[in-house]
Formats: C-alpha cells, structure tokens, sequence
C-alpha cells in the first residue's frame, strides 16, 4: 500500500506528456496585492493621485462629451469638495441678526445630497440602466459650473450692489445653470430608454435650478 | 474551464474514486468561487450562521473568562477577548449591510408607479383641470407617482422662491425644511386622512389613488402661486384663486363623489377635500407673500420693520406708491 501511495502524492508531470486547457483567473485576485502596495506609498502620492483623478474629471465636465470617464471610475472626493466649498460660501448668519434667513452650511449640505439621492432614485425606478453611486458622482461633479459662478458672484459683489451687478449675476448663474444642466443630462439621459429622457431631465433641471436660485439671492452680511 | 491534473503515471480510476481527501489536485472543485449561485449563497449564509453562533457561543465563554482573566490581571484572555470581539463586531456589521442590501433591493416595489410616458404626465397635467361631468359611473384615476412627486418639488422650489422675495425670517428652522416640510405633508398629511374619510365612508379609492389624486391637483395650486409670487394684485389672486383653485378642487370632487354611494357621504368627503384645498392655497399666499404696505416699508429704508408705524413724509410715500405700481404694471405687460 505504501507503494501506491507514494506513486499517488507525486504529482510531477514529465515533459512528454502534454498538458492543455485553459485556466482564468479571476481578476479580483489581483486587488489584495494592490491594496497592500498602495498602503506602503507615501501619503502625497496617494493625495496627488487622487486630486489628479478629480482634476481629469473636472475637465470632463467643463467640456462634456459623450465619454464614459466619470461613469467608470466613478468617485465622491470631487463633489464633497464642490459641495463643501458651495456650503462654505453661501452659509449665512443666524436669523436673530435681522436679515431673510440665509441658508445654513447643513441646510446646503442635505439639499445637495438629499436632492441628488432623490434624482438618482427616480432615474432607477425609471429604468435607468446607471448604478446608485455612478449618479451621485455625475450630479456632484456637474456642480462644478455653479461653484465657479459663485466664486465669480462673491467676486462681483465685493463692488456696489447695484442693478448693474444684479444683471450680470443673473446671466452668469444662468449660464452656469444652463451648463450644468446640459452636462449632467450629456451622461445622464444616456441610461435611459429614448422616450424617457425628459422624465429623467426635469428633476435635474429643478435641482441645479435651486441651488442657482440660493446663487442668485446669496447676499453677504453688511 | 476545469482541469484535471493526473500524475505521471498514476492510476486515474483510484483517483476517481477517492473524494476530497485525495492527493490529485481536482479543479472541478476549486471553481466554484463565483458565489452567484443560490446553492453557494445559501451555503455562505449557512456558514455565516454557524459562524456567528460559534463566535457568540465563544465571546459568552470568553467574557466570563475575560472577566476573571481582568480580575487577575492575566493579558493573554485580555487580547483573545478583543479579537473575539473584533470578529463578531464584523460579521453583525456584514449582517446589517446584506439586512440593508435587501431593503434596497426593495425599491422596485415602486416600480410599476413610475412607468409612465412624457405625453401621459402632461395629459394627466391637464386634465387635473378639467372637471369630468358623468359623476355616475366610477372615473378612472391613473395610480402613478412620478407626476405628484414632481409637483410637490416643483411646489418646493416655488416657495422657496415666494419666501426669499417676501423676506421670511424662519426662527427655529430653516427656509429650506419649512418649504419641504409644507409640501410633503400637505401631500401625505391630507391625503391620508381623506383616504381614511373615504374609510369611513365605504369610498372606493385606494390610497395610491388618492395619492395619484391629490399629487395632481396640486398643479393648479403651482400654477397659481408661481404667477401671484411674482405679480403682487390681491385681486388678481383671487380670481385665480376661485378659477383656477375652484377647478382643480372640482376634478377631485367629481372623482370622489363618483366613487361614493349616498348624499351624506359625499357630502363630508367632497366638502372636507375642498375646504382643505382652498384652504391650502390661500395659507400659501398670505403667509409666504409680501404685504403690499410692507413694500412701502422696505422702499424706504431697510431697518424698519413692516409693523413699526413711522411718521413719514407724504410726497416720499406718494412717491413710493407711484414706483411700486409702475414696477407691477411692467410685470404684468411683461408676463403677458
């Protein structure tokens, strides 16, 4: 018995045997490897890839075209920095210092996320072939034309407020509203059947239009 | 793909008997990593289970002996303790998220309620207000949710707009939760108590359609007040108020009473659905609206509150009155 045994465990395949098949590895094997390395790298580098990641997207959004690079890597550092940022400069006072309330930082915070949620939930429950995190990412990062007009508002109103500065506010939030709609609606409405794009466009264009509106009234503290 | 490894020259028939405590490497075995199948999830879930009750039968034991290990000061249950722990921290947070995964997953429960057409909503929009004259024969009400819950945002956003121009000062709250929270529970709030009415008084409506219903009729309300926040005429609300209101409160009205049996039914239902309707309406008018004497107050200077009375100047508010009517007579040219 030992015999058969020892011929059994030698699993060495001479050479004149030839030996076929196919085998796939699943690339999933790959990422433990991965993850490992890039917790060894330096903490700038990890930075500076990330905020290159952010900034290609960026891009992608000043000039949409019809490219799946958001949809692919898809991440959320972009639209927290935009939302923050948009928090950061339209936060207001307290409603005792007498003036219309002016929208707090969380009030701005849930209306981004709360409203994006909602606008992606409507766009699944429509049949949108686009996954949960996809859309959020689209949606936050096409704020990014509405923060630049807020920075160029902020800009414009550290001279007179007068009915000059208002009108040019108006068509630069307009214009961004406009771009920002446009797009979000460029990979957006991709996902959707045909007929049903204006279902999915609506609420989109009723987002970007409130927080164009908080734009629009913002007024800094006297 | 499977492979079967053979070894030179080994004896294939004992290494096709022999199970898994053979020596011969069978791939036919190692594949199944896809964990797509129900067989595998219902085994990973079997595992899981065992898994947990394993740890949890541990932890119980450990504790004692954690507990007594403190006592007297010996590390080394200490750090078993910990890990234990760790490890059952894990697997009830992997429970929770499949737990949460499931929930999600049961959003298609709403599915059917958003499966409309662009040229559906808009007819429905417009037939919200036209009242349907045969009041004898059960109408039919469309139980979708994609038209009322776009309404009601749409409503949000024009609140919104009315209170920022009208200069609300929302003490405890903010502009935003007020307005949302107006809309959604006139929407749910009023829809649900009719529903239980029509209860009461045996209805034959459902709940999505009332929701369907009172979604809807909340066209005539955005309409109205999109127009009135940006033309200051009372008597212009008004009108719009009875025309526009009083129609879209008509279509809920005839659905409903073709849907009751009886006089008095009907009449408690219709009369508490359009009581509340126009009630509605004009809530939203006056409370988030701009007083025509408060414009002369903000004309004049922007730290006198609209109640304060201030002795003025007769040509300054002359003057002020001439301003306003001629802005508000530009709006109405313009809007036309």
């Amino acid at each position: 018995t030992a015999c058969k045994f020892a011929g059994l465990s030698d699993i060495s395949i001479s050479e004149d045997i030839p030996v076929e098949g196919d085998i796939s590895v699943p690339v999933g094997s790959q990422n433990p490897d991965d993850d490992f390395s890039t917790l060894d790298e330096p903490v700038k580098d990890t930075i500076l890839r990330d905020l290159r990641a952010v900034g290609q997207k960026f891009v992608h959004v000043l000039y949409p075209k019809k490219s799946s690079a958001l949809l692919k890597d898809w991440d959320l550092w972009g639209p927290l920095l935009l939302c923050v940022t948009l928090a950061l400069m339209l936060q207001g006072g307290s409603a005792d210092s007498g003036e219309d309330g002016r929208p707090q930082f969380a009030e701005v915070f849930v209306i981004i996320w709360f409203g994006s949620v909602i606008i992606t939930l409507n766009s699944k429950l429509l049949g949108g072939t686009i996954s949960f995190f996809q859309s959020l990412c689209v949606l936050g990062y096409c704020i990014l034309p509405l923060t630049v007009a807020m920075i160029v508002c902020r800009i414009i109103l550290l001279g007179a407020l007068s009915s000059v500065s208002f009108v040019v506010r108006l068509i630069v939030v307009t214009a961004s509203f406009c771009w920002s709609t446009f797009a979000s609606t460029a990979f957006l409405a991709d996902s959707q059947p045909a007929n049903r794009k204006a279902l999915v466009v609506y609420p989109v264009f009723l987002f970007y239009f409130v927080i164009s509106w908080m734009i629009l009234t913002f007024s800094p503290s006297p | 793909t499977k492979n079967k490894l053979v070894p030179a020259g080994g004896n294939t028939t004992t290494s096709e008997k022999t199970g898994s405590g053979s020596a011969v490497i069978d791939m036919e075995n190692m594949d199944d990593t896809s964990g797509s199948s129900f067989e595998d999830m219902g085994e990973m879930h079997q595992r899981m289970k065992e898994e947990e009750e394993v740890t949890a039968e541990a932890a119980a034991t450990e504790e004692d002996n954690g507990e007594y290990g403190d006592f007297l000061g010996m590390k080394g249950l200490k750090g078993q303790l910990g890990r234990q722990v760790a490890g059952e921290v894990w697997q009830a947070g992997k429970q929770q998220a499949s737990k949460a995964f499931n929930l999600y997953a049961n959003i298609d429960i709403l599915r059917p309620y958003f499966d409309v057409e662009p040229n559906q909503v808009r007819n429905r929009l417009i037939e919200s207000l036209i009242p349907v004259r045969m009041i004898n024969f059960p109408q039919k009400v469309a139980g979708e949710l994609y038209g009322p819950m776009m309404l009601v945002f749409t409503m949000v956003a024009i609140l919104l707009h009315g209170m920022k121009t009208s200069g609300t000062v929302i003490r405890e709250g903010t502009l935003m939760g007020t307005a949302i929270g107006t809309c959604f529970g006139y929407w749910m709030g009023v829809s649900s108590f009719i529903y239980f009415l029509a209860y009461l008084c045996n209805a034959q409506i459902t709940m999505l359609q009332m929701l369907s219903l009172l979604g809807y009729g909340l066209f005539g309300h955005c309409m109205v007040l999109f127009i009135t926040y940006n033309v200051h005429f009372h008597s212009l609300f008004y009108i719009l108020w009875l025309v526009i209101g009083g129609l879209s409160t008509l279509r809920m009205v005839a659905v409903l009473i073709s849907r009751t049996v009886g006089q008095t039914p009907r009449l408690i239902l219709c009369g508490t659905l359009a009581a509340l309707h126009m009630l509605f309406l004009l809530y939203l008018h006056f409370a988030y609206h701009k007083m025509v004497e408060g414009i002369l107050d903000t004309l004049e200077g922007p730290n006198i509150p609209p109640i304060q009375r201030v002795a003025r100047d007769v040509p300054v508010v002359a003057s002020a009155v001439v301003n306003a009517t001629i802005k508000s007579i530009a709006a109405v040219v313009q809007s036309q």
